[in-house]
This record gives C-alpha cells, structure tokens and sequence, in this order.
C-alpha cells in the first residue's frame, strides 16, 4: 500500500484528455465517498434516534412493573428475553462447541464436509421459518403452546450453526504440535482437547458465544411463533405459559397510537441495541480478525 | 478398530445440526402436504389469499376439510419479495461498492495526508471498516423502529405523491441498508487481497489511482462482488421484521408502484398468526407451512448460487 497518486501528466498524454481523466477520477472519488456516508449516517442516526429516546423513557418502572395493567414498565419483557436467552445458550453451546471439536479435531473428511455444507444452509434459512417449524411441532404437534421451551429451543436451532462454525475456527488457530505434545504424553482425545486445545482457544470459543448471545437478544421472527407473549412476569413453567420479551415491546408498541407506548418501545429498542451493540464492538476490539 | 468415545460423542453433537435442517424440510412437507393437495399449482399463480369463512361449518373439497370459499394464492406475495430484495439489490450495490472502494483505497491516503499536519492522529479506516460492519449487526426490530420513526416520515412528505410513506420503496431502502455491509465487506476484503504487482503496473502504465481501482482491480475482483451480492440476496428474501414494519402490509393486489403497499413471504407469515389460529380446520396453518417451505427453498437456492459462484471465485483471484 506504498503507492502514490499518480499524476496523468505525461508528455504524450495530450492536455485535454488529462483534464477529462482527472475530473472523472475526482468524481467518481467524491461518488464512492458519498456512498459510505450514505451507509453509515443511517447507522449513526439508528443509534442517535434510539439513544435520544430511549434515554428520556428510561426510568425505575421499566425494571421493577409489568407491561400488564397500566402498562407502566416492562419487567417482564426484560426478565423474558433474560431467559429465553440463558436457556437457548444452555442448549447451544454444548451443541455447538461439539459439533466446533468434531469439525476442526475430526472433521477434515467426507461426513465433516457434508455437516460443514448443512450447517450453512440451516444458517441461510430465514429465521422466521425456524419459528414456523417450531411453531407447528411444539406448539401444534406436541401440545406445548406458547412456551419457554419452544422459544429456547427455536433460538437454539437458530445459533447452533454459528457456535459450530466460530468453535471450528478458533480450535484451528491452536498449532498442531500442542496436540501431538499431549499425544505423546499419554494423553486420550478427551484430554487432549479439553486440557489443551480448548484451553487455548478459549478467547475464540468465548467469542463465538456472546456473538450468539447477542443474536438471540436481537431476534424477532422466530419468537413470535413460539413464545408469544405475556403481560406478567414469567410463570416458571418450561410449557403451556407464554413468555415476554424485549424485541415484541419494539414492535408492537410503536404501532400504539400514544406516547407512552412509544416510549416503551424506545426504551426496549435501546436496551436491546446496546446489548447486541457493546457485544460486537467489544469483541471487534479485543479479538483479531482471524479469528471471527 | 478401537473404540472413541469421545469422537463418537461429538460427531452425536454435531450430527443434531443436519438432523435439525432435515427435521424443518420434513415437518413443513409433511404438515403442508394437505394444503398442496388442496391447492395444487394455483398456490403460486393465484393472487387471493382468502382464509374463507371461519364462522360456517367447513366444506369438504376434495376429501380435505377446509373453510368454505377458502383459497390461498401466495402470487402476490411472491411479487412483494422479488420486487422489495431486487430492488434493495440495486440500491445496495453500487452504495457497497463506492464503500469498499472508498475504504480500500481511498481512506488509507486520505489517513497519510491528514497525519502529515496531525501527527497524533489516531487510525480511521479501522473504526470506519468497523462502523460498516456494526450496521450488519444492528436487529432487523430497531431497523424497523428507525424505518417507522424516520424514514417513513420523510418518504410521506417529500417523496411519495399519496403522502404515505410505507410500501415498496420504504422496505427496500430498509433492506438495502440492511444488506449493504454484507456486499461492501465481501468486497473490501477481495480488494486488499489484489496483489501489490497488479496495482503497481497499472500505476506505472500512468493510471490515475481512481483508474487503478476500477480497470486494474475491480476487474479482477467481480467474481466475489457477484457472490456477495447473491449471499444479500439471500439474505433480503428471509428477512421478516423491518420489512413487516414498513412495507404497508398490502395483501391480494399485485405491486403497481414504488409506493403500493406489499408484503414479502417472509413478513406474510409473521402477520398471519392470529388468523392461524382462528381457522378451526387448521387449513389455514397448513397453507402457512406451504409458504414457508416455498422460502426456504427459493433462499436455499440462492444460497447454493452464492456458494457456487465464490468458490468459483477463488479460482480467479489466483489466476
């Protein structure tokens, strides 16, 4: 990247033609300069627009009241995507970073290529056909009805090929003679990975999984089907009880014709955009590009 | 051959990933197999989607139990689709290029002259690149608060002729947001990955930099631009809640203008849950499941496309 400006001044480069070229150049600059502003001055405006509002609707109700009644906070839609998301995580994250050790560790054949490939697929469909799928099965087919377990397993579904995939990377990043040193001291396969590998990956795996959680905070679609929603906290059973959550606030209560309502939507769009928000910068700053 | 069982254990992990995908296929073919019955082939080509009369005791059509006068054609939504991503596409692209290019070549020397007078000045492109992914990140809801807060009221008033701002255009802007950093990070990582030789003949041919960057390398690069335009592709099929937001919800009429109000399958689906529910003959979560299995095959295609051209495109970038 030493190169310089070259200036299209050469004897036989006639005057007229130069200039032409020179203009054509500065525009077609300035053309690709407007094009980046045009990205990220809606970024920048997302997070102004939420930020502003959200911080005047932010108050001690939204913590401690229900959506229910007078529709003065929104506890239960924070304590909902609270463990909706500690749930799907709690199924995701063994799966996932299983499936990560089978790829990197045992993957580099046939069966490891053809789980690669269907891990992105399942990647690629959109998410709202994950909630429909789930929708028929659990709710329709098992009987579950709105539920916990629905949402959590829909989430679930949704980022285990993501945490396969970062698992994958980051054990890749750990040099092969750290395994063969463990093999050569005795070690069986489990050791090797869980005392050695893992331990050195460990950044990367931690990485993948607040990337994760930071999906599953931000996702609408497949929720709608599967939790639905309640105006009351949480009743602690796993089926038949539907759940609140953060990202149903956004969308719904901005459709209400009051100010209060909007408000609530703002405060649960800015709680929920600092949270996906804090999660990626974070990771961006602290881990190498490599590994993502 | 002796036995792992600590292999064995994790290939179980990792096999539940196919078994989900193949779960999903299955229940949506098989739960949608009565509704294919039903509607055969005007599933596609017809534009009403009428759930029939939910308060009379069904009709028998067919041997299948569905709500009398009941039809379900998903053409229009089908149209919504095709129209909001194309149409987010053609936005997006040149808005990703200009950002790539921009960020690859021009922000580097931008960054050596300005340090020239500020010496302390911290790195830009960085935070610049990083500003560009984190609209990736952003969830498609807050998307959707943004297109209702902001975008909708300034199409209502300064562009749209009815004075309502929700439609076809409102969602494909909100889309090509949406999709942008997807093509312009493709794309920024295959320009920094052009070899310093192809830049620096075509700088000694007396190209300017602009030149450089759009005959030398951008040339050399189309491969990926192209898969990373089908990958947003994809992605802009699938997505449900910004489009759901501020698409005006139009159902049974095919767009005419920039302004119709639409709605994409994917957003179709996420509106229809209260009728689901209320359809005692269950036909109408039947025809659902149809349309659901009819997106996940249209994005498993272009997502097969996307993979297919860029792998195709590593081959060019090493000549």
């Amino acid at each position: 990247m030493s190169a310089s400006i070259s200036q299209p001044t050469g004897p036989d480069t006639p005057g007229g033609k130069a200039l032409r070229r020179t203009i054509i150049s500065m525009v077609g600059w300035i053309g690709c300069g407007i094009g980046l502003c045009l990205v990220i001055f809606p970024l920048l405006d997302i997070v102004g627009v939420v930020t502003v509002n959200g911080l005047a609707a932010l108050n001690w109700d939204l913590f401690t009241k229900n959506t229910g009644g007078a529709a003065l906070g929104m506890r239960n839609a924070i304590e909902g995507t609270f463990i909706i998301t500690i749930f799907a995580m709690a199924i995701a994250v063994p799966i996932g970073v299983g499936a990560g050790i089978y790829l990197c560790e045992y993957g580099k054949n046939k069966t490891g290529s053809t789980i690669r490939f269907l891990s992105d697929v399942l990647t690629g469909t959109p998410s709202v056909v994950l909630g429909y799928f789930s929708y028929i099965v659990f709710i329709i087919s098992f009987g579950w009805g709105f539920s916990l377990a629905a949402a959590a397993i829909t989430i679930a579904i949704l980022i285990v090929p993501y945490l396969a995939r970062i698992t994958e990377l980051a054990l890749t990043q750990v040099p092969n003679t750290m395994r063969e040193a463990a093999f050569a001291l005795g070690s069986n396969d489990a050791t090797v990975v869980f005392k050695v590998v893992l331990p050195a990956a460990s950044s990367g795996v931690i990485t993948g999984a607040l990337l994760a959680l930071a999906i599953s905070v931000g996702e609408t679609a497949p929720l709608i089907y599967t939790a639905g929603w309640s105006d009351y906290a949480w009743s602690g059973k796993f089926t038949h009880s539907p759940v609140a959550y953060l990202t149903y606030v956004i969308w719904t209560f901005i459709d209400q014709p009051d100010a209060h309502s909007h408000a609530l939507a703002y405060a649960a769009a800015f709680i929920v955009m600092m949270v996906v928000l804090a999660i990626n910068i974070g990771v961006r700053l602290t881990v190498k590009r490599s590994v993502r | 051959m002796k036995l792992r069982p600590f292999r064995t254990a994790v290939l179980g992990l990792s096999l539940l990933i196919p078994a989900a995908l193949v779960a999903v296929v299955l229940f949506l073919v098989i739960y949608s197999g009565q509704a294919m019955a039903f509607n055969g082939f005007h599933f596609l080509t017809d534009v009403t989607w009428n759930l029939g009369d939910l308060y009379n005791d069904p009709v028998t059509v067919k041997g299948i139990q569905v709500p009398s006068g009941a039809e379900y054609g998903i053409l229009a939504f089908i149209a919504g689709t095709l129209a909001s991503s194309f149409l987010a596409i053609i936005i997006a692209v040149p808005l990703s290029i200009g950002t790539a290019i921009f960020l690859a070549e021009a922000v580097p020397e931008l960054e050596r002259s300005a340090r020239r007078t500020i010496p302390w000045l911290p790195p830009i492109r960085p935070v610049l690149a990083m500003l560009v992914e984190l609209v990736a990140v952003v969830p498609s809801v807050v998307f959707g608060l943004w297109g209702i807060a902001v975008l909708i009221p300034f199409l209502g008033h300064h562009i749209s002729p009815t004075g309502n701002g929700y439609g076809l255009l409102a969602a494909s802007i909100v889309l090509a947001l949406m999709i942008t950093p997807i093509i312009a990070s493709t794309l920024y990582d295959a320009l920094s990955q052009v070899p310093k030789e192809n830049r620096e003949s075509a700088f000694a041919l007396g190209s300017t930099h602009f030149e450089v960057v759009t005959k030398a390398m951008m040339p050399m690069v189309r491969a990926t631009l192209i898969g990373g335009v089908v990958l947003a592709l994809g992605r802009a099929l699938g997505e449900t809640m910004a489009v759901l937001m501020v698409s005006g919800g139009g159902i049974n009429i095919l767009p005419t203008s920039l302004f119709s109000p639409i709605s994409t399958i994917a957003s179709f689906i996420v509106s229809q849950l209260d009728s689901a529910e209320s359809d005692p003959t269950n036909m109408a979560v039947r025809a659902l499941s149809e349309i659901a299995l009819v997106l996940f095959l249209i994005t498993l295609a272009v997502n097969a496309a996307a993979k297919l051209l860029s792998s195709g495109a590593l081959n060019v970038r090493k000549h």
